[in-house]
């Protein structure tokens, strides 16, 4: 496998404020499961943010499927957006839409045709347990059905990337390990997971899974090497 | 519900159905309404213009003083019989006696009929609008004392209010259009600020700055066409009591001012062009705004 991801020395800075992350270097494989922890504030979010391309570094280079992130033109974001899936940790749901609707998203923006959508949408919301709320507004459904919607939206278009942010913040521990096997199912298809958790219950679920931890704003492993999770291997 | 109708659908819940969207109709429905008015006043002075210099850019006076009747007599039968000859003219007939002495009669009273009262001699000539020079070279030739005037001359200053008007209404319909393309502006500015959540989510989900801008445009020409639609349907109604009105006048300069099927079908096609306008201005402001974006 490949590298999909690659970060060297990258710094992030908003504004004129201090640097949110410094340094930061790492490789991740094509197909490969990796769990990125660390504590509130330490800059995991922004790290996400970088792998997603909402923001670009203000230092160092990041490359995304072999190209320099930093330097893509702003015509083809786009297209590198729609190989990565994102699950917001705000869900970022958009409240005028059913359910069926936020789910479908992501196709109707990669132009597939509405002949093509139903099933697929049908299946990922039936797989997510929500079946039977297809036509509700996110404003009605309960933090964790909104969760599950922004999972179904985020790997309804099969990305090749799927980045989460606290995914299973908001569910029960039941549905936590359904999620769970939807992204192992999803690596197993070759998709790229990236999830940001503090669940270390969650990180011991995947043995092969590996982890990097962020500390104020710096991988704590210096040389950029990614460990098992403790007791993993 | 087909497929087309109903990514239209979602499409404009998007970006949610609210109160500044009537808003938008409402202000669209007030430009078109004063557009049109203007269009209208725009394309009645032009066929009132057209139709005076229609009636008399071939319209000609000879005029020629003499004291000696007899002499004048003589002069004035030579000149109906060369200026007949000259091409283009298709009518000479000289002002009989009574007629000119109708014309002095707001100077004169009945002293104008006294038939030793010295007149002009004035000769009416209808000729082709090119056909002036030779007509005036030609009247002359015969009496080299002879005034030829154009009777447009006498119309030049209703002339020429009438081409400022016409520059007037023109102006209005472009300050219209202009002030269009600044409200499509600033709704669009205002539309991009209200959904800059559900845009953010949109580009995360790898939408195109042009997907973005085509939501906003859509919902913006669907309200200038709507209110647009009110505004001229209300203005035509009102431009063809103002013809009605202005048949029963029964002035020529006035009556001229009729409009024609094409000029209708102008001003109905004035709610489309201001959709365009609103559609482009939309699509310039928000790829320009979002280009500064990441």
């Amino acid at each position: 496998m490949g590298n999909i991801v690659h970060f060297e020395n990258v710094g992030l800075r908003y504004g004129t404020g201090p640097e949110t992350l410094s340094d930061v270097s790492f490789t991740l494989t094509a197909g490969g499961f990796y769990f990125l922890t660390g504590a509130s504030g330490a800059g995991k979010t922004s790290l996400l943010k970088l792998l997603y391309l909402a923001q670009r570094p203000t230092r160092g280079a990041v490359r995304l499927f072999g190209e320099d992130a930093g330097s893509l033109p702003r015509a083809r974001l786009p297209g590198f957006r729609r190989r990565i899936g994102v699950v917001f940790q705000d869900f970022r749901l958009l409240p005028q839409l059913s359910a069926y609707d936020n789910v479908a998203l992501p196709l109707r923006v990669a132009g597939v045709r509405e002949s093509e959508i139903e099933a697929p949408v049908l299946e990922m919301l039936a797989w997510v347990g929500l079946s039977a709320r297809v036509t509700a507004k996110p404003p009605t459904l309960s933090g964790g059905e909104q969760q599950r919607i922004a999972i179904a939206r985020a790997v309804i278009a099969r990305p090749e990337i799927l980045v989460a942010d606290e995914p299973t913040g908001n569910v029960d521990p039941d549905m936590a390990d359904r999620l769970l096997h939807l992204f192992e199912a999803l690596n197993r298809l070759g998709t790229t997971i990236v999830v940001a958790t503090h669940d270390m219950h969650l990180i011991g679920r995947i043995p092969r899974a590996q982890l990097m931890r962020v500390e104020k704003g710096r991988l704590v492993d210096p040389s950029g090497l990614l460990r098992h999770p403790p007791g993993a291997a | 519900m087909n497929g087309y109708r109903r990514r239209a659908a979602i499409d404009l819940r998007l970006l949610g159905e609210g109160q500044r969207s009537w808003v938008m109709a409402g202000i669209m429905a007030i430009m078109l309404f004063l557009t049109v008015l203007a269009g209208a006043l725009g394309l009645g002075v032009a066929r009132s213009a057209g139709g005076i210099d229609r009636q008399l850019a071939g319209q000609l006076t000879v005029q020629l003083v003499e004291a000696d009747a007899s002499a004048r007599d003589v002069r004035a039968r030579a000149l109906v019989a060369a200026l007949g000859r000259v091409p283009g003219v298709t009518r000479v007939r000289e002002a009989d006696r009574a007629e000119l002495a109708a014309l002095l009669r707001p100077w004169l009273g009945d002293a104008g009929l006294d038939p030793d009262l010295p007149m002009p001699v004035l000769i009416d000539v209808t000729a082709s609008p090119g056909a002036a020079a030779q007509v005036a070279a030609a009247a002359r030739r015969v009496a080299p004392a002879a005034r030829v005037d154009g009777s447009a001359r006498w119309l030049s200053p209703v002339r020429g209010l009438l081409a400022t008007l016409f520059w007037v209404a023109i102006a209005l319909v472009l300050v219209i259009a202009a002030a269009t393309a600044g409200v499509a502006l600033l709704v669009a500015r205002a539309g991009l600020d209200t959904h800059r959540d559900t845009i953010d989510v949109l580009h995360m989900l790898g939408s195109t700055d042009l997907q973005v801008a085509r939501l906003l445009q859509r919902r913006i020409a669907r309200d200038t066409l709507l209110g647009g639609a009110l505004g001229t349907l209300a203005a035509l109604a009102l431009v063809a009591l103002f013809q009605t009105r202005l048949a029963l006048t029964g002035s020529e300069v006035l009556g001229g001012a009729t409009l024609a099927p094409v000029d209708w079908t102008l001003l109905l096609l004035l709610p489309i062009g201001f959709a365009l306008l609103a559609t482009v201005a939309t699509r310039m402001t928000v790829l320009h705004t979002l280009g500064r974006k990441l």
